[in-house]
């Protein structure tokens, strides 16, 4: 069964949906900046879930906002569709994709089969969990939260009895469910081999300021140390976690928080240039005539062939990529994109310099003790690349973004 | 005073304290921030975002 018309020609492929593969943020911001800017194009979406919309950095403070996973969603799937005026297939998943005759084939929730022919095509496949190899009877119960279902699973792992948590890994997701699950009455264990939290992302003495400020809120730390192996404990019912400085821990629920790697077996399969995410150039086109790709499973030539995550790069490239969509070609360069690391105890705003930027942080003198700090990423010129803003000067953000230079 | 919440990242917007590093006042209404303020955390227009009861 085709669901799209026939093409006209080679050269149609106005004429022909524009498909996207993915429901995630990425995938529907395209639908509704293109409907700003073209109200007749053919939109078709492919999600491998329901497609509802949510706000994904909410998943990682859901326990402060008193939500359960179903209430996290901000529009129904349905609605959306609506809205944007999309054909949407929920639980449909792609099973490969031919570049040369410009088609997909996938199969619906009922197992049957469908091939899709598009003019455009936008991959918006999102990143999976990193899993690190973990040894004892219990290590297939290391949950990650990466979608809205994982978080329902994980609230009902939980329970209703406040317990205690291990989450492994201290960057910016490991440490907001960290500072989450202890606003939800939770104990939290956080576990990773860097000496501090957010290692990559922040100087030292800021990293510093967020261990103490969750350890005074109840954070157990053991850093500079991995979890080797998690067991059951038959007697207890909990899981016993057991490091390699020789720590042993009573958890409840394991939290894996080791990061992401770009999704990008459908884009790999077809034949397109892939390296730490699908390759794209500054007009988000993927190796592929007609192909594009953006959000977590992007490598973007614009951000110097690196994989971005966060909000922001993604809204950036949404809009971009519409544009094209829409018959105006347009290169995506990426503005400042300050970070805002979700965590009470110390609220943090990163501009990260660039990982190729050479320069040193140097600590604003002058701040009161307890009112937060500011660091600057400065080169060998004087001039600044890059802060990160701690506590009460989190709220500095706009001042600091206006001396940066990119 | 209400609260509004960022449709696509969930920044939170309460009237009571405005957004005082923005230049938006404590206190400041809905209605008169500025058509032009964005998402201090994602950049979706301030026609993006949706009133929440709290």
């Amino acid at each position: 069964m085709s669901l799209s018309a026939t093409g006209t020609g080679s050269d149609a492929s106005q004429a022909l949906p524009l498909v996207i593969v993915g429901a995630g943020l990425a995938a529907w911001t395209v639908a509704r900046e293109l409907r700003k800017l073209d109200t007749q194009r053919s939109i078709v979406m492919l999600s491998g879930d329901s497609a509802d919309f949510y706000a994904k950095p909410t998943l990682s403070n859901a326990l402060a906002q008193k939500r359960s996973a179903a209430q996290l969603v901000t529009t129904p799937a349905a609605k959306m569709a609506e809205t944007l005026q999309v054909q949407l297939l929920p639980h449909t998943l792609v099973r490969s994709l031919d570049t040369a005759v410009r088609t997909l084939s996938c199969e619906d929730a009922t197992g049957q089969s469908h091939s899709l022919h598009y003019g455009d095509l936008v991959l918006a496949t999102g990143a999976d969990p990193i899993r690190l190899p973990m040894a004892g009877s219990a290590a297939a119960q290391v949950q990650s939260i990466n979608h809205l279902q994982d978080l329902g699973r994980f609230h009902e792992a939980l329970g209703a009895a406040p317990k205690t948590v291990l989450v492994i890994g201290a960057g910016l997701i490991g440490c907001e469910f960290a500072n989450d699950l202890l606003i939800g009455g939770y104990s939290v264990h956080v576990v990773d081999p860097s000496p501090r939290p957010l290692a990559l992302l922040l100087p030292a003495g800021a990293g510093e300021q967020l261990q103490d400020a969750l350890q005074a809120q109840g954070v157990v730390w053991h850093l500079g140390t991995t979890v080797q192996s998690l067991d059951a404990d038959a007697a207890s019912a909990r899981l016993q976690a057991t490091l390699a400085d020789g720590t042993s821990v009573q958890v409840d629920a394991v939290l894996s928080a080791v990061g992401l790697r770009a999704n990008t077996a459908l884009a790999s399969a077809a034949g397109i240039v892939c390296e730490r995410g699908i390759v794209v150039d500054a007009h988000l086109q993927t190796s592929v005539p007609h192909v594009y790709a953006l959000g977590d499973c992007a490598q973007y030539a614009s951000a110097g062939a690196r994989v971005l995550p966060y909000v922001m790069p993604i809204m950036n490239a949404a809009k971009a990529l519409a544009a094209t969509l829409a018959g105006q070609p347009t290169e995506l360069v990426f503005p400042l994109m300050p970070v805002a690391v979700k965590t009470p105890a110390l609220p943090i705003v990163v501009a990260a310099p660039h990982p190729a930027q050479s320069g040193q942080w140097t600590q604003d003198a002058g701040v009161e003790p307890g009112a937060g700090g500011v660091w600057r990423f400065v080169d060998e010129a004087g001039q600044q690349r890059g802060f990160v803003l701690t506590g009460k000067q989190s709220a500095r953000r706009m001042e600091l973004a206006k001396t940066t230079l990119l | 005073m209400k609260t509004y919440v960022c449709i696509v990242c969930g920044f939170v917007y309460d009237e009571a304290a405005g957004r005082p590093e923005d230049g938006i006042a404590p206190g400041t209404l809905w209605a008169d921030v500025p058509e032009s303020w964005a998402c201090p955390d994602c950049g979706v227009a301030k026609a993006d975002f949706e009133l929440v009861p709290v």
